[in-house]
């Protein structure tokens, strides 16, 4: 049973307050309240329960505040409410709400502080909730991190459990009974004779009552919702092509845009020849737009046409020019100088290696990837009477306002942001460069609204990119395995680059450059992790899993090496490391699912990697057989630890998904830079996992953890080394570099 | 110039080079086709030609002629849905969703020519619409789901047209 007094003496309070044409209670705040959001849109008679509820004459809404990109987060939020409401999902209309900090997302920041997601001490705990101060106080309302889940799970099921007391007071006092006489079922309000009230005719009614200062939410054990896999709310319009994402946008007499800027990042345009462009048809108005040139034209098709057919003069940009020049610049931050953080000293690593008659080493290397969703990077906006209305897919909805800000001057309460759904994102929708850019069409365009879409090619070549990144290694292995490991890690640091964007310093060491290589679970006597920053001018970003995603091929394709350098199996050597219990059974777990140590027919072989990223410790066999010197990917198995799960079928679904997302960029992902610019435009150089390719999944949801996890990022960065690792096993052929396929080809 | 789209005749005035995805997205507000890439490498833009699946963002609208278009919209609707977007919903195949229009077209072509179609004979078929998310373990099952649904559909209404064209469950 879950008591929420420690939360309500810290965060809650509970009122009721009212405000214009409806009545929002039940605030999250630290020392002072948010205003709710939701408060200033209410048609009359509307009730807004708390920021994440909304009663009026169309029925229950459920706010849900996270970017949904695919990974079905906005059905799992309204689950968290809808299970302490007592209403079903089919019950409510579920709503991504306006841009707000109310909606701040405290736990994003947790995976940012150096203290292992599996220590639970005291001291780490309490930097945990310190770090939801500044992050409260930023306001940043962000989709992230593997985070949304985590960040929830407390506040909204409260915000449930509290509009359902309201609720129910508001029955005892119109029915004058007691409150423990009442029941709620299914949206009602129910009394011991069986007479039924619902929530919409209650709502009215539970203006400024105030909820009970501390909450008791479900145990687990009476979870009708959560739990069990839910009907993703967004299926079915995305199965009968009726969901509408960014790009679907449509308004009265909208006009169509689309952009061409500098592909060498941050440098200038010297100047643009658009007379070829200017005649087209359907063409309307070209713009300069900072650093490039938009046409506004009454189709894409003719925006696209016209501004491929613009000349421009770019300036050069300040970064190395191609792709070995790149590599040169992480191969030389190994550096003292350059070294960035040091969070992993066990032991001693010098004498170890010092002392010892053999040292095994190896150097490995990863490409810049883009995140590359299949929606290229689109906005509209719609500049008129002094308002600003924009419709974006967006990670950081409450950053697109102050850019906005930035750009038109407006008041905040002057501009609105419509958050649609997404195409994908990866990582690549927490950046602003479209947005900024659609509002600065909408400013030269007032009163018209217009869609800017990029095309592919503009997509592919303006992303921000996974860094490029190297690691070094050198270990001492005994009869079981590692007695002495030295891990060097080096790459830009994609918080500086990326939150720099967004104007925000990130000041000290950049723990995504060693994240998953320094907090790994395994117990060796010696191990030193230092993680190198790699100076870069060349934008990067987060990418589904962050740093996690390169440095889990580096540590896992180590410990493979130091096994094999001994004889050992890979898979007995890390149970034998590992100490922590749920990443313990999670890798028994894969283990017997696979058949690990099983004959396997001529020509197949496994490999096994696992990574503890975003709290969830992820365990995966890859099975691949070798065709004519080719590999063939033919079954993938993956255990997770999510501590507590929610949707069991979409934890799934986010595994399978995050897994293949790994094999496609372990296969073939790479973006490569000459002259400055990105050289891959589109599908057919940026080569992704096709149909064919995709193994069959296998995946098993474990909860021993000790708190409830997100799944969107974990199950990424084991599937390279487990595919690498397993054609070591079929081929003896180590592979120290991405993607495998400038080694080995794939059927 | 005329097109037919899903049973309907449309009047549009536009270049003759201009593809036909931008021709149901911007000028006849169909959105179910998505550009995806532009030139047919990711095929969520794909529709039917004559029960033919083409990527619309690398063919011509001229190129059409008095041919018959149907776009996702034209298999059915959220409250009557053809078998093959029924099997969709029930394995939960959609993550992001984008490319999924474009999945559900290859798939209804197929399965429309061959009910029984082999692992290979799916995987040929599929192999040129992208799935970012990597839905693709999801969209096998949904396959195989859906041509047992219009083996059984045929086998009971023998003589009704197009067995996989909507369902009224």
């Amino acid at each position: 049973m879950s008591n929420l007094g420690t939360i309500t003496r810290r965060t809650f309070l509970f009122g009721s307050m009212a405000i214009t044409g409806g009545v929002g209670f039940g605030y999250y705040k630290y020392k002072q309240p948010i205003d709710n959001p939701l408060g200033n849109d209410l048609a009359d008679g509307g009730r807004a329960l708390t920021p994440y509820l909304l009663i009026d004459q169309h029925g229950i809404s459920i706010i849900t505040p996270r970017a949904e990109m695919g990974q079905g987060v906005q059905t799992t939020l309204a689950a968290l409410v809808a299970e302490e409401l007592d209403v079903t999902l089919a019950q409510v209309t579920v709503l991504h709400g306006p841009a707000s900090s109310a909606y701040f997302n405290a736990v994003v920041f947790e995976e940012g502080i150096p203290f292992s997601s599996i220590d639970t001490s005291a001291m780490t705990n309490r930097m945990r909730n310190f770090v939801h101060v500044p992050a409260k106080l930023l306001g940043l309302q962000i989709t992230g991190g593997s985070s949304s889940i985590a960040d929830a799970y407390e506040k909204m099921r409260v915000a449930g459990a509290a509009a359902r007391n309201i609720l129910v007071k508001a029955a005892a006092q119109k029915l004058g009974v007691s409150e423990s006489s009442l029941k709620t079922e299914n949206g009602m309000v129910i009394d011991a004779n069986g007479q039924a009230l619902s929530y919409l005719e209650l709502a009215s009614a539970a203006a400024h009552i105030v909820a009970n200062s501390a909450l008791t939410l479900k145990p687990k054990s009476e979870w009708k919702i959560l739990g069990k896999s839910q009907n993703r709310i967004d299926v079915p319009a995305k199965s009968t092509g009726t969901a509408i994402y960014g790009i679907d946008v449509e308004l009265p007499n909208m006009l169509y845009a689309s952009i061409r800027v500098n592909p060498n990042f941050g440098a200038a345009m010297n100047s643009f020849d658009a007379s070829r462009a200017k005649g087209m048809q359907g063409v309307k108005k070209i713009v300069a737009i900072g650093n490039g040139a938009a046409v506004i034209a009454s189709n894409t098709w003719y925006a696209f046409k016209a501004v491929n057919a613009i000349e421009f003069d770019w300036a050069a940009a300040d970064y190395p020019r191609d792709t070995a020049a790149h590599l040169k610049a992480v191969e030389d931050s190994f550096t003292d100088k350059q070294q960035d953080s040091q969070y992993r000293k066990d032991g001693d690593v010098e004498s170890a290696l010092a002392e010892a008659e053999e040292v095994v080493s190896a150097e490995y290397k990863v490409p810049y990837l883009p995140h590359a969703p299949l929606e290229p990077m689109n906005a509209t906006a719609w500049l008129r009477d002094g308002k600003l209305d924009i419709w974006a897919g967006t990670q950081i909805p409450t950053q697109a306002v102050k850019e906005a800000i930035k750009i038109t001057a407006l008041a905040e309460s002057n501009i609105k942001i419509h958050t649609t759904l997404m195409g994908g994102s990866f990582g690549r929708r927490l950046e602003m460069d479209y947005i900024i850019q659609a509002i600065k069409v909408a400013v030269e365009m007032p009163g018209i609204p217009v869609k800017l879409t990029w095309t592919r090619e503009e997509d592919m070549t303006h992303d921000n990119y996974r860094p490029i990144g190297m690691a070094r290694f050198k270990a001492v292995v005994g009869d079981k395995g590692p007695i002495a490991i030295d891990l060097q890690l080096a790459c830009g640091s994609v918080n500086t680059s990326q939150m720099g964007r967004i104007d925000m310093l990130m000041p000290g060491p950049d723990i995504s450059i060693v994240q998953a290589g320094w907090d790994q679970p395994y117990a060796v006597e010696n191990f030193r992790v230092t993680g190198y920053r790699t100076k870069n001018d060349f934008p990067i970003s987060s990418w589904r899993s962050v740093g996690a995603s390169q440095n889990g091929f580096f540590h896992e394709s180590m410990m493979d090496e130091i096994a094999h350098s001994k004889g050992l199996d890979p898979m007995q050597m890390r149970i034998g490391l590992i100490t922590h219990e749920p990443s313990l059974k999670v890798l028994k777990a894969v283990a017997e699912m696979s058949g690990w140590g099983t004959a396997l027919p001529e020509g197949h072989a496994r490999g096994v990697a696992f990574s503890l990223s975003f709290g969830v410790p992820t365990a995966e066999v890859i099975e691949v057989a070798i065709i004519n010197g080719k590999v063939k990917i033919v079954k993938a198995f993956a255990a997770v630890d999510v501590g507590t799960i929610m949707d069991p079928r979409n934890v799934e679904s986010q595994v399978m998904g995050g897994l293949n997302f790994g094999l496609a960029a372990a296969m073939s992902g790479d973006i490569s830079i000459k002259n400055g610019v990105v050289q891959e435009t589109n599908f057919h150089q940026y080569r992704s996992m096709r149909f064919y390719q995709a193994p069959e999944i296998e995946v098993r949801i474990l909860e021993n953890g000790d708190r409830v996890r997100g799944i969107g990022e974990p199950s990424t960065p084991p599937a390279a080394p487990a595919l690498a690792n397993a054609i070591f096993a079929a081929t003896r052929m180590r592979i120290r570099e991405l993607p495998l396929s400038k080694h080995i080809d794939f059927v | 110039m005329k097109i037919n789209v899903n049973g309907k005749p449309h009047e549009v005035d536009v270049a003759p080079d201009m593809p036909l995805l931008w021709v149901l997205r911007d000028e006849l507000n169909i959105k179910g086709p998505k550009f995806g890439c532009g030139i047919a490498q990711c095929r969520a833009c794909t529709v039917h030609l004559n029960g033919q699946p083409i990527p619309s963002c690398s063919f011509p609208v001229s190129a059409v002629g008095d041919a018959q278009i149907t776009t996702i919209e034209g298999l059915g609707t959220p409250d009557a849905m053809s078998l093959v977007q029924a099997a969709w919903v029930e394995h939960q195949v959609a993550q992001c969703g984008y490319c999924q229009s474009g999945q559900i077209m290859t798939a209804t072509a197929l399965l429309t020519d061959n009910a029984s179609p082999s692992d290979e004979q799916i995987d040929t078929a599929m192999s040129a619409n992208l799935c970012r998310c990597g839905t693709y373990p999801r969209i096998r099952t949904a396959i195989k789901s859906a041509a047992r649904n219009i083996r059984e559909v045929a086998l009971l209404a023998k003589n009704q047209t197009s067995p996989i064209s909507r369902e009224t469950s």
